[in-house]
């Protein structure tokens, strides 16, 4: 069957089991986005304000719904405006696909309108990308796509399409998803046994997990050993969501922004089995004295994270579901309570709450307030900043894939595309955007796109008048010089987002907060909240860049 | 710090090298030297790089290359099973007294003398990097004009 190249994507799209897409046409997108149009009983095909905001809500759908993000743009700017969200996507391992059109080939190389060589500028922020500037190599190239976004450790790819090819006449086969080929784990047998017996010699034992455990399904399995071993566990950011928080022996968050107990939890631990973890800089502050009394046990689905930033006793390189499933028989069933009551006693000593350090809500209750009074199937979704940290340490998680954070990139701007991407995937759910004043304004447009679609995101903006996180770094670090963090902005949001066709409401206290959340929870469409939270709130306990437990700040 | 060489087999196809520089360089691995072929399947090009480093440096270059989606294999060549081969050119000037002694010693190494000029003449060796380091560090008694290398390839036995 011939068809054009522009057809064939909305094919493949749909052999792929995409309804969803995220966009912005232009000059060179115009075929495809004519055969969309065609499409459009089987495609939706969601409008953003600006294509970063595509990109992220691509992004915020897959961490959300665990499916292929998809996102169209056009050649030149509409492909650049790309480049932030499919970083931020690389490096917290979100399968993506980044569709864009580019000049005519006849064009290519000569500086045409509107012509950037995408590929090239995204070589080091995608997984593979595809330069397609023959008709013929569009299916496998498309194809190909979708299985390197989800074959082994997940992540963006983009395929960059000259308009002749979306314009040609091309040959259609239809085909089924590409196999994804299996990451077989290595030297089974003894290195289970292995795993197993470091496991069941412990008495100080720690499970530490990160976002490979959501992308891998493997939280079940996570939660089966804790139980069976009585193992305590801790998570990175990118973890959050898959240990329910209201479990004992779930610890929370470990890092510079982790609780006590937690990192010291790490610290005085004998074994500690990593899943899905690479020991970021935010997680392993100190690479050398991350958990010294340790052996620690690595379970990847990618080698090169083997020894990459911490230096493991024992490793395996594969899926962390089937890992587990295979060392599960092998452990011995457990009671570590005298250790977990020391963890304990450690959460007592030093309690996760934050200090009120001026007037307005405080940002633990906003939070809890909110936990409170939705089911546990919500959504968290946040910017970065301290907003995300304190979202961070106080949503009380139930469900995996119900906190979505930028973590690797730390893309400030990230979270009204993402919660966007995150509501059209869950049009059930309820999605809360947890935002700072700072990061809203870096993507605020994308308002317009959440009353266009009448997605009842509820934006809370933990609005404190200055670029906390730095703002709280230089007041610890830097002598109180507030370099360029005191922006003296008079945005008015309420009046802004009413300007934008959306509901807002102004937090000067508690009250309210509790007020006017209780209202958002019933409007139509998007509602923000503006909590004008004290300046002065800080992000507490944290360990300094390089340093250990021992140097945890406290106030 | 040792020597390591890496034979990479990759899809022959366009931007190959780039990805792999790309990749290299955003990862701060120091490349000695990077050499491409054909091989005898035209699909397939094979890319041999030398670096130095430690054992983990070199797990980290070659599972991160590995990665790729258009590497297809790569290895790391054992010298005990290995021939390593580089190709030297050097313009050295030599005057009608010098002559004779560079020819002494450019036979000695079993090299070629390529041209020769009035005032220059330009060898050619093929060998092992060892030979090649060790016919340059002889030839420094002379006033070396020019150097090219052209890094080196590899094959396992």
């Amino acid at each position: 069957m011939k068809i054009t190249g522009a057809e064939l994507i909305m094919k493949i799209l749909l052999e792929h089991g995409v309804d969803t897409v995220f966009g912005y046409p232009g000059g060179t997108a115009l075929v495809i986005y004519d055969e969309l149009y065609k499409y459009r009983d089987k495609i939706t095909h969601v409008l953003t304000a600006h294509e970063q905001g595509a990109a992220h809500a691509a992004d915020g759908y897959a961490r959300a719904t665990g499916k292929t993000g998809v996102a169209f743009a056009t050649s030149g700017p509409g492909a650049t405006n790309l480049v932030t969200g499919i970083a931020t996507a690389y490096m917290d391992s979100i399968p993506t696909v980044f569709i864009t059109a580019n000049v005519g080939n006849s064009l290519i190389g000569r500086d045409a309108f509107q012509e950037v060589c995408i590929t090239g500028i995204t070589f080091p922020i995608t997984k593979h990308n595809y330069f397609v500037n023959k008709k013929e190599d569009l299916a496998d190239a498309l194809r190909n796509a979708f299985r390197v976004a989800n074959e082994g450790r997940k992540g963006p790819v983009l395929v960059d399409i000259t308009k002749d090819v979306t314009a040609a006449m091309v040959e259609y086969q239809p085909a089924e998803m590409l196999p994804l080929k299996k990451i077989s784990i290595q030297n089974e047998e003894t290195k289970i046994e292995k795993f197993a017996r470091y496991i069941n010699k412990a008495q100080r034992p720690v499970m530490f997990i990160g976002g490979g455990v959501l992308a891998s399904g493997a939280s079940g399995k996570v939660k089966e050993l804790m139980e069976k071993a009585d193992i305590p566990v801790v998570s990175s950011l990118m973890g959050l969501g898959c240990m329910p928080s209201a479990e004992e022996r779930y610890l929370g968050m470990i890092g510079m922004h982790g609780s006590y107990a937690a990192n010291k939890a790490i610290s005085e631990a004998d074994m500690i089995l990593t899943i899905g973890s690479r020991f970021s800089d935010r997680v392993a502050l100190n690479p050398e004295s991350f958990g010294k009394k340790a052996k620690i046990l690595q379970i990847d689905i990618d080698k090169s994270e083997i020894n990459k930033n911490v230096y493991v006793s024992e490793s395996i390189v594969g899926d962390c579901k089937d890992a587990l499933e295979m060392i599960l028989p092998q452990v011995d069933s457990a009671q570590h309570r005298e250790w977990i009551a020391e963890i304990m006693d450690w959460n007592r000593q030093h309690p996760m709450a934050v200090k009120n350090n001026g007037t307005g809500p405080n940002p633990q209750d906003i939070i809890e307030f909110m936990c409170d009074n939705t089911d546990r199937e919500t959504i968290f979704v946040t910017d970065v900043g301290q907003h995300q940290m304190w979202a961070a340490q106080y949503v009380k998680q139930t469900n995996p894939r119900n906190f979505i954070s930028s973590g690797g990139l730390g893309t400030m701007g990230f979270g009204y595309g993402a919660a966007i991407g995150a509501q059209m995937g869950n049009p059930d759910k309820r999605v809360i955007h947890v935002t700072g004043d700072g990061s809203l304004h870096m993507n605020l447009q994308e308002a317009c796109t959440a009353v266009s679609q009448n997605l009842p995101i509820i934006t809370v903006i933990f609005n404190n008048r200055v670029l906390g996180m730095v703002y709280q770094w230089q007041t610890a670090f830097y002598d109180h010089r507030y370099s360029q963090t005191t922006p003296e902005r008079k945005t008015d949001f309420v009046k802004l987002i009413e300007a934008f066709g959306g509901t807002g409401f102004k937090a000067d206290s508690k009250e309210e907060f509790e007020e006017a959340f209780c209202k958002a929870l019933k409007a139509e469409g998007p509602v923000w909240i503006d909590c004008r939270i004290a300046i002065d709130d800080k992000v507490l306990p944290m360990i300094p860049n390089g340093k250990t437990i021992d140097d945890m700040l406290f106030e | 710090m040792k020597k390591e060489v890496v034979s990479i087999y990759v899809d022959n196809k366009a931007n190959v090298l780039t990805r792999i520089v790309s990749l290299y360089g955003r990862r701060g691995f120091n490349i000695d030297s990077l050499t491409v072929s054909a091989t005898n399947n035209p699909d397939i090009s094979r890319i041999t790089v030398v670096f130095e480093g430690d054992n983990l440096t070199l797990h980290q270059i070659v599972s991160q290359t590995e990665k790729l989606e258009v590497v297809r294999s790569i290895k790391t060549l054992d010298s005990k099973k290995s021939f390593f081969r580089e190709l030297l050119m050097v313009k050295v000037a030599a005057d009608k007294e010098k002559r004779r002694e560079i020819k002494e010693i450019t036979d000695i190494y079993r090299a070629k003398i390529i041209s020769l000029e009035k005032e220059t003449m330009v060898l050619e060796l093929t060998g092992s990097p060892e030979k090649l380091d060790a016919f340059l560090k002889i030839l420094e008694d002379y006033d070396i004009v020019d150097i090219c290398r052209t890094g080196v390839t590899g094959i396992e036995k």
